[in-house]
C-alpha cells in the first residue's frame, strides 16, 4: 500500500466518498427499472458531484440505435425521474460519455465492440478499465451475458482495476434456481464483485433500524421474547400487476416480495448486535437469523394466499387479476401472501414473525410493527382500559418514512379512562432532494465497492430455503383464495392470526 | 402567521403552542433551535434559506433582529408554523434598550434539551463564543464572504477568534473542492511539491483552501489572482506533472492530471440554504476547521 492520502482525515466527516474513475455497462436499457430508477440516479450521482470525473455510461441493448439516441432515452428518464434539478452543464459533461452498442446477448460481435467501447472509454474519458456491469434483464438472461463477458475478456481486471457485475430480484425462483444463478454468476465474478440490488436495504429508514436498535439504550432491554408478543412485517401495494403480467405470473406475491425485502426485513429486526457495522459482521448476523428461522408444523392454519377481484380500490373501478392481459383465466398465481415465521433463538422463543405482501391493498405502505405484551397487571378498572390494547413500535419504511410509538395514555376529562395514542417521529430529510435516493446510495456503493447493503448468495439461498417448502405446499391446495380489491387481503389471513388470538394492524 | 405586537417571551411560546394545535400536530420532530441574527434588510433572505434548510433539519427558527438600541423597549414577533416549514418559526423585532439583552428574550424560547445552532448571514461580531447570543449556541456560524465591512480581513479575525463550536459558510463552500482535490490523490497517490489556489483577490474560501493545503501537505502552497467567480484553479506539482482543476465559470470545471485525458466535473457554486443543510448536519466541533484556521492564522502572523 502507498502512503495514506494526506487530503484524507477520518476527523473529516464533510468530505464525501467520490468513486473513483470508473464507467458503467448497462444491459436491458429500455426497461421500467432503467429509466425509473438505475438513469435517473446516476444523474443525481453526477449532479451531487458523487460521480468521478470522466464517468461513462455504456447502453447495450437489441435497438438499431446511435450513441445519440440512447442519450436521447437517458434525457427523457432524467427529466421525468430525476430527484435533482436538471442541470445543462452537469447532463452535458455527463452525456459526453455516453455510448451505445447495439446487439443480441449471442451476438459475438456486439460484444466485441463492447469491448472495444471500453478500451476507448479508458483512454479518452479515464475510466481505468474499471467497469461495474449492470444487469436490468430477466434472469435467464444472465448466463448468456456473464459467459459472454468473459469469453471476451470483459470480465477479467487488468492489474488495480476492477470489473463488478450488479444484478436485481429475482435471485431465483427457487433454492435449485437460485444456486443454478450463483452458479453461473460465481463462474465468471468472484463473490466479492458480485452486487445483489434489494433497494429497501438503500432505504434511510431501514437502516435506521440498526441505528435505532444499536445505538439506544431504551429499546434493547425490551427487544425479546420477555415483551415482545409479536412482530408484523407488511408491504402493501394499492396497484394491480400493471404491464409486469409476463413476469408476475407464475412467479407470486411470495417470491416477488417475502424472500428478499420482507426476509432481509426480518432479520435486520431479529438479528444480534453486529461486532461492527461492516459488510461481513452484518452478513453474519442476518445470515444467522435466516438460518434459525423455521416454519410452523402446520402450514394450512399458518399461511394465507390470495388473488386479487374485480372492485373498487381508492374510488377507482379495477378489474381482478385474471382480467389482466396476459394473465391466463385459471391462473393460480397469487397477489397476497402471508407467512408466519418463528426464529428459534433465545431471544425470540414463542414470538411469531408475520410477514404479509400484496397487490391492491388498502393503500401503498411498507412497515415493521413490533407489538408488545400486555401490561402483567393493570390496577385500573375493566372499562377504564377497554380501549386499551398493545404497545407498539412501528417503523414505517414507506411512504411517510419515520417511526411510531403506540401506548395508552389517559383520555382527558375527569374519569379515568385509558386509550391508545400515537406519537410519530418523521424524517424531514427524506422529502427533500439533499437526502439520496436508495438507489443512488446503492449504486455509489457498487461503484465504491462497499457492500454492507447487498445480501449476499449466502443469505438468499436461506431464503429460499425458508420459503420452497410454502410455495410447495400451495401449489398442492389449487387456486389462491379470492379478494377484494381494495380491502386488507383474503380472510384466511385473518383466520391465521385469530387462531392465535391475534389480529392484523391495519398500517 | 400571527402577528404578536409588544409582546415577550412567554407569549411568543404560548403563540408556538397555538400554531402546533392549529396545525393538527401535537407532536413534531424538530431536532435544533437555529437562531439567525441579522439587520432588517438581509433577515427576509435569511428566513428563506433557514426555510429551506428546515426540510432536511426541521427545527424551531428565531429570526432575531436588532434595532436601535436608543428609546423604550419594545419586543415584536410574528409566529408561525406549517407553510413550507419543516418546523416553527418566529421572526423576533428588538428595539431599544432590549436590544442589548436579546439572550433574555431567546433562551426561554430553546427547544428542550437540543442542539442550538446560530447563524449571522451577514456580519458577524468579532467573537462570536462570547457573543452573548452565540454563547447559547454550540454551533455558530458566520459567512466572512458576506461581511458588509473590513472583507478582506473578516477571515483571518474570524480564525483569530476561533472556539469549538464555531464555523465559516466559506469553509463550507470548499467541501467539493475539498472532496475532488482528496479524490484526485486517492487516484494519484503521488508526493505532492507545491500547489497554487486561484481565485478573485477578495476571497475568503480561497485563504482558507490555502491553508488547508499547506497544513496537510507541508508545502508551500501559492495565492494567484483572477477575476473569478470564486475560486477558478487549483493545481498541485507532482513529480509526474501537475494535478489541476480549473473552473471559469462557476459551474464546470476540467480536471486533468498525469497520464490521463482530461475530464470535465460538475462543481457548481452552491446557494447558501445547501451551505446551511450542511453546516447543520454536525454539530460538534470541526477539528479539521479548527486546524486550518489555526494554520491560516499563523501563515498570516508570519507574513
Amino acid at each position: 500500500m502507498s502512503a495514506p492520502n494526506p487530503l484524507r482525515d477520518p476527523q473529516d466527516r464533510r468530505l464525501p466518498r467520490i468513486a473513483g474513475p470508473c464507467g458503467m455497462v448497462l444491459f436491458g436499457v429500455t426497461g421500467d427499472l432503467s429509466r425509473k430508477k438505475v438513469m435517473p440516479a446516476i444523474y443525481d450521482l453526477a449532479n451531487r458531484g458523487l460521480l468521478p470525473p470522466g464517468f461513462s455510461l455504456v447502453g447495450f441493448a437489441r435497438r438499431d440505435w446511435e450513441d445519440q439516441d440512447f442519450a436521447q432515452i437517458v434525457h427523457d428518464a432524467v427529466k421525468e425521474h430525476a430527484r435533482t434539478p436538471f442541470r445543462e452543464e452537469v447532463w452535458n459533461q455527463l452525456s459526453e460519455g455516453f455510448r451505445f452498442v447495439s446487439g443480441n446477448f449471442d451476438d459475438d460481435d456486439a460484444f466485441d465492440q463492447l469491448r472495444r467501447t471500453v478500451e476507448e472509454l479508458d483512454a479518452l474519458r479515464g475510466t481505468g478499465g474499471n467497469m461495474a456491469f449492470y444487469l436490468a434483464i430477466p434472469p435467464a438472461f444472465f448466463g448468456t451475458v456473464v459467459g459472454q463477458l468473459k469469453e471476451h475478456g470483459l470480465a477479467d481486471p487488468g492489474p488495480e482495476q476492477w470489473r463488478r457485475v450488479v444484478v436485481e430480484k429475482p435471485f431465483g425462483h427457487d433454492l435449485e434456481s437460485a444456486r443454478e444463478l450463483n452458479e453461473t454468476l460465481a463462474g465468471v465474478f468472484p463473490s466479492g464483485s458480485v452486487f445483489r440490488i434489494d433497494h429497501y436495504l438503500g432505504k434511510e429508514t431501514v437502516q435506521n433500524i440498526l441505528a435505532m436498535r444499536f445505538a439506544n439504550n431504551m429499546f434493547e432491554p425490551i427487544w425479546n421474547a420477555n415483551y415482545v408478543d409479536h412482530v408484523q412485517i407488511t408491504m402493501a401495494e394499492d396497484i394491480g400487476i400493471g404491464g409486469r403480467a409476463g413476469y408476475y405470473d407464475g412467479i407470486g406475491a411470495a417470491r416477488d416480495v417475502i424472500q428478499n425485502h420482507l426476509l432481509q426485513l426480518m432479520a435486520l429486526v431479529a438479528m444480534e448486535e453486529p461486532v461492527a457495522f461492516d459488510a461481513e459482521s452484518l452478513r453474519l448476523e442476518k445470515q444467522k437469523v435466516l438460518a434459525s428461522a423455521k416454519l410452523p408444523p402446520r402450514l394450512d392454519t399458518t399461511t394465507a394466499r390470495g388473488q386479487y377481484q374485480a372492485g373498487w380500490a381508492g374510488g377507482q373501478k379495477v378489474i381482478g387479476f385474471t382480467d389482466e392481459e396476459g394473465i391466463a383465466k385459471d391462473s393460480a398465481t397469487e397477489t397476497f401472501a402471508a407467512i408466519t415465521v418463528h426464529v428459534e433463538t433465545r431471544r425470540w422463543a414463542g414470538v411469531p414473525f408475520y410477514l404479509r405482501t400484496g397487490k391492491r391493498l388498502g393503500r401503498r405502505v411498507t412497515e415493521v410493527a413490533v407489538v408488545f405484551k400486555r401490561a402483567p397487571h393493570l390496577p385500573f378498572t375493566q372499562t377504564a382500559t377497554e380501549d386499551l390494547t398493545q404497545n407498539a413500535l412501528v417503523i414505517r419504511v414507506q411512504p411517510d418514512e419515520g417511526m411510531t410509538m403506540r401506548f395508552g395514555s389517559k383520555v382527558p376529562g375527569t374519569a379515568m379512562e385509558i386509550r391508545d395514542v400515537n406519537m410519530d417521529f418523521a424524517y424531514g430529510g427524506s422529502f427533500t432532494e439533499a437526502s439520496a435516493e436508495a438507489y443512488e446510495r446503492l449504486i455509489l456503493d457498487v461503484l465504491l465497492g462497499d457492500p454492507p447493503l447487498f445480501p449476499r448468495h449466502e443469505e438468499v439461498e436461506l431464503s429460499w430455503k425458508l420459503l420452497d417448502p410454502v410455495i410447495e405446499h400451495w401449489e398442492k391446495e389449487g387456486r389462491p383464495e379470492p379478494y377484494e380489491s381494495g380491502t386488507w387481503g383474503p380472510a384466511s389471513a385473518e383466520a391465521m392470526l385469530a387462531r392465535d388470538g391475534r389480529t392484523w394492524r391495519r398500517p | 402567521m400571527i402577528e404578536l405586537t409588544d409582546t415577550n417571551s412567554s407569549q411568543i411560546a404560548a403563540e408556538f403552542v397555538r400554531a402546533r394545535t392549529r396545525a393538527g400536530s401535537p407532536a413534531m420532530g424538530m431536532v435544533m433551535t437555529l437562531i439567525i441574527v441579522a439587520p432588517e434588510e438581509d433577515a427576509e433572505e435569511a428566513m428563506f434559506a433557514a426555510k429551506r434548510a428546515s426540510r432536511e433539519h426541521p427545527s424551531r427558527v428565531l429570526g432575531v433582529i436588532l434595532g436601535e438600541t436608543r428609546g423604550t423597549s419594545r419586543v415584536s414577533a410574528q409566529v408561525g408554523s406549517g407553510d413550507g416549514w419543516g418546523g416553527e418559526t418566529a421572526l423576533i423585532r428588538l428595539e431599544g434598550e432590549v436590544v442589548e439583552h436579546a439572550e433574555s428574550v431567546v433562551l426561554p424560547l430553546l427547544l428542550p434539551d437540543s442542539p442550538v445552532a446560530i447563524w449571522w448571514p451577514t456580519t458577524a461580531p468579532a467573537d462570536p463564543a462570547s457573543d452573548p447570543l452565540g454563547a447559547l449556541a454550540q454551533r455558530r456560524i458566520t459567512d466572512s464572504a458576506s461581511a458588509s465591512r473590513g472583507k478582506a480581513s473578516a477571515m483571518v479575525n474570524q480564525c483569530r477568534a476561533y472556539a469549538p463550536g464555531n464555523t465559516d459558510l466559506s469553509w463550507t463552500r470548499l467541501t467539493p473542492w475539498r472532496a475532488l482535490l482528496a479524490a484526485a490523490l486517492d487516484q494519484h497517490p503521488l508526493e505532492v511539491t507545491g500547489a497554487k489556489v486561484t481565485a478573485e483577490r477578495v476571497s475568503p474560501s480561497a485563504d482558507l483552501l490555502v491553508a488547508w493545503l499547506s497544513d496537510r501537505l507541508g508545502v508551500e502552497v501559492a495565492r494567484g489572482h483572477s477575476d473569478g467567480p470564486g475560486i477558478t484553479e487549483v493545481s498541485m506539482e507532482t513529480e509526474e506533472g501537475p494535478i489541476r482543476i480549473s473552473r471559469a465559470d462557476g459551474r464546470l470545471a476540467t480536471f486533468s492530471s498525469p497520464h490521463r485525458p482530461n475530464r470535465p466535473v460538475a462543481l457548481k457554486r452552491r446557494e447558501i440554504p445547501a451551505l446551511l443543510a450542511e453546516e447543520l448536519r454536525r454539530l460538534d466541533e470541526d477539528d479539521v476547521y479548527a486546524a486550518t484556521a489555526k494554520h491560516l492564522v499563523e501563515m498570516e502572523d508570519a507574513g
